[in-house]
C-alpha cells in the first residue's frame, strides 16, 4: 500500500506531468483561459489516462512481448481507437457526462502526455495496479497544474500588463513561477 | 505569371527558418523544445532527430497523397510518422547510447510533436516531392535552431559552458536553476518576448512609413 501511495503523490506533486515533464504543453497553454473549463480539460485527461494504462497493460502483456518495436505505433493507435470507442458509449449512456468532457477528447487523445503515460509506465515496468495508480496520480497532476495556471490567468485579465508581455510569454513565464514552486516537493521523500 | 505568384522552393525553405518560425512565432512543439534543452548538444541532437523524421515523413506523404484516402489520412500520417520515429529511436540506441539515454523517452515523443503532424496536413499531402523537401527541411532547421537556441542559453546561464566548452573561469557561480524544468519556461518566455519586441518594432515601422508618405502627399495637395 506504501508503495502504491508514493506513486501516486510523486506522480501529483514531484514529477508533475506538466510543471517537470512538460508534457501536454500544447492544452495547457492553450485552453487555461477559463477556470472550469481548464478543470473540466484536467477530469478528461484523468478519464483518457486511466484508459491508456489499460490499454498500456493488455498491450504490454499479450502483444508488445512478441513485436516491441511496433511500441509505439500500437500505442497511439490502440489508444486512439478506444478512446474513440469509449467516447460513443459515453454519448450515449451519459449525455451529460459527454457534453461535459466530449469536445476535450479528441484533443487529448494525440497529446504527448498521454503516450508519455504509457512510454514511462512500461519503462518503469508497472503491472497493473501500478500502472492505474500513477495513471491516475498523473492525471490529478495535470489537472492540479491546469487549474492553478487558468487561475492565476483569470487574474492577470483585470490587472493592467504591457501589452508586449501578454500572451504566451506571460503564460510562459506564470508556468516557470509554478514550476519552481513544484520543485519545492522534490525534497518530500528524502 | 502564374510561376512567379507561386513562392519558389528556396522561399518556402526560408520561411521557415525564421518568418514563421515553428518554435518562437507559431509556438509548436513545445513539450521537446522545453523538456530536452538543459544543454546546447542535448537541443542539437533532438532538432537533428525531428529534422530525420520530418523530412522522411514528408516525402512519403508527399509521394502517396494521391494514394491516402482522405477518411483515414491522419491515422495514416501518424503510422508514416511513428514508422520513422521508430527508425530514429533504434539507430540514436545503437550509434549514440549516450545522447539516446539524455533524450529517453523524449525520441519517442517526436510522434506526437504537433509540428510534425501539422506540416503533413498542411503542406506535404498538397504538395510536390520537391516543395514538400524544401519545406520539412526549412521547418524543421528553424525548430533545430530554436531548440540550440534555447539549449544554448540555459547551458550557459546554468552550467557556464558552451557545447560542453566551459566558458567562464572558476568563480562563476552558475544559475542552476536555468538547467532545471522552470528554466526552460523562463527560457522559452523571455525569447517570446524578445521576439514580440521584434514584431511590434516592424509594425512600427511600417506604419511610421505609411505615415510619412500620407503627411507628405498631403503636403504635396496643399502646395497645388
Amino acid at each position: 500500500m506504501d508503495h502504491l501511495i508514493l506513486i501516486f503523490v510523486s506522480a501529483v506533486l514531484v514529477n508533475n506531468f506538466t510543471l517537470a515533464y512538460f508534457l501536454g504543453l500544447c492544452p495547457f497553454l492553450g485552453v487555461t483561459s477559463r477556470l472550469q473549463t481548464a478543470f473540466r480539460l484536467g477530469l478528461a485527461n484523468i478519464f483518457v489516462m486511466i484508459i491508456t494504462a489499460l490499454c498500456a497493460y493488455v498491450l504490454n502483456e499479450y502483444v508488445l512481448i512478441y513485436a516491441p518495436y511496433l511500441r509505439l505505433i500500437s500505442f497511439i493507435i490502440v489508444v486512439a481507437s478506444t478512446v474513440q470507442f469509449v467516447e460513443m458509449a459515453i454519448k450515449k449512456l451519459s449525455p451529460e457526462l459527454f457534453r461535459a468532457l466530449g469536445i476535450f477528447l479528441p484533443l487529448i487523445t494525440t497529446n504527448c502526455a498521454i503516450l508519455g503515460l504509457a512510454l514511462f509506465s512500461t519503462n518503469k515496468g508497472y503491472g497493473l495496479g501500478e500502472g492505474l495508480v500513477y495513471a491516475l496520480g498523473a492525471g490529478v497532476g495535470v489537472t492540479l497544474a491546469l487549474v492553478l495556471l487558468a487561475a492565476v490567468r483569470e487574474e492577470t485579465k483585470v490587472l493592467n500588463i504591457p501589452k508586449l508581455v501578454e500572451g504566451t510569454a506571460l503564460n510562459l513565464i506564470i508556468a516557470g513561477i509554478l514550476s519552481m514552486a513544484f520543485m519545492g516537493f522534490a525534497g518530500l521523500f528524502a | 505569371m502564374s510561376e512567379q505568384q507561386r513562392p519558389s522552393s528556396a522561399e518556402e525553405f526560408l520561411k521557415g527558418l525564421w518568418r514563421e518560425n515553428p518554435v518562437f512565432v507559431a509556438v509548436l512543439g513545445m513539450c521537446p523544445a522545453l523538456a530536452v534543452t538543459n544543454s546546447a548538444i542535448n537541443g542539437l541532437a533532438m532538432g537533428l532527430a525531428t529534422t530525420f523524421v520530418l523530412v522522411s515523413s514528408s516525402i512519403l506523404v508527399s509521394l502517396l497523397r494521391n494514394a491516402i484516402p482522405k477518411q483515414v489520412r491522419i491515422t495514416a500520417y501518424i503510422v508514416i510518422i511513428a514508422t520513422f520515429v521508430t527508425v530514429v529511436d533504434l539507430l540514436l540506441a545503437a550509434f549514440t547510447p549516450t545522447i539516446h539515454k539524455a533524450l529517453g523517452a523524449f525520441i519517442a515523443l517526436i510522434v506526437v510533436n504537433c509540428l510534425i503532424l501539422g506540416r503533413q496536413e498542411s503542406f506535404a499531402s498538397k504538395n510536390k516531392v520537391g516543395m514538400a523537401i524544401a519545406d520539412a527541411a526549412g521547418m524543421s532547421g528553424g525548430f533545430t535552431f530554436a531548440l540550440v537556441c534555447i539549449g544554448g542559453i540555459r547551458e550557459i546561464l546554468g552550467s557556464g559552458s558552451l557545447f560542453g566548452l566551459s566558458l567562464f573561469g572558476e568563480g562563476f557561480e552558475p544559475w542552476v536553476i536555468m538547467i532545471l524544468p522552470p528554466g526552460g519556461f523562463f527560457a522559452l518566455g523571455f525569447l517570446l518576448l524578445f521576439f514580440n519586441w521584434l514584431t511590434n518594432r516592424r509594425k512600427q515601422k511600417q506604419q511610421a512609413n505609411i505615415d510619412y508618405e500620407t503627411v507628405g502627399g498631403n503636403l504635396l495637395n496643399d502646395k497645388s
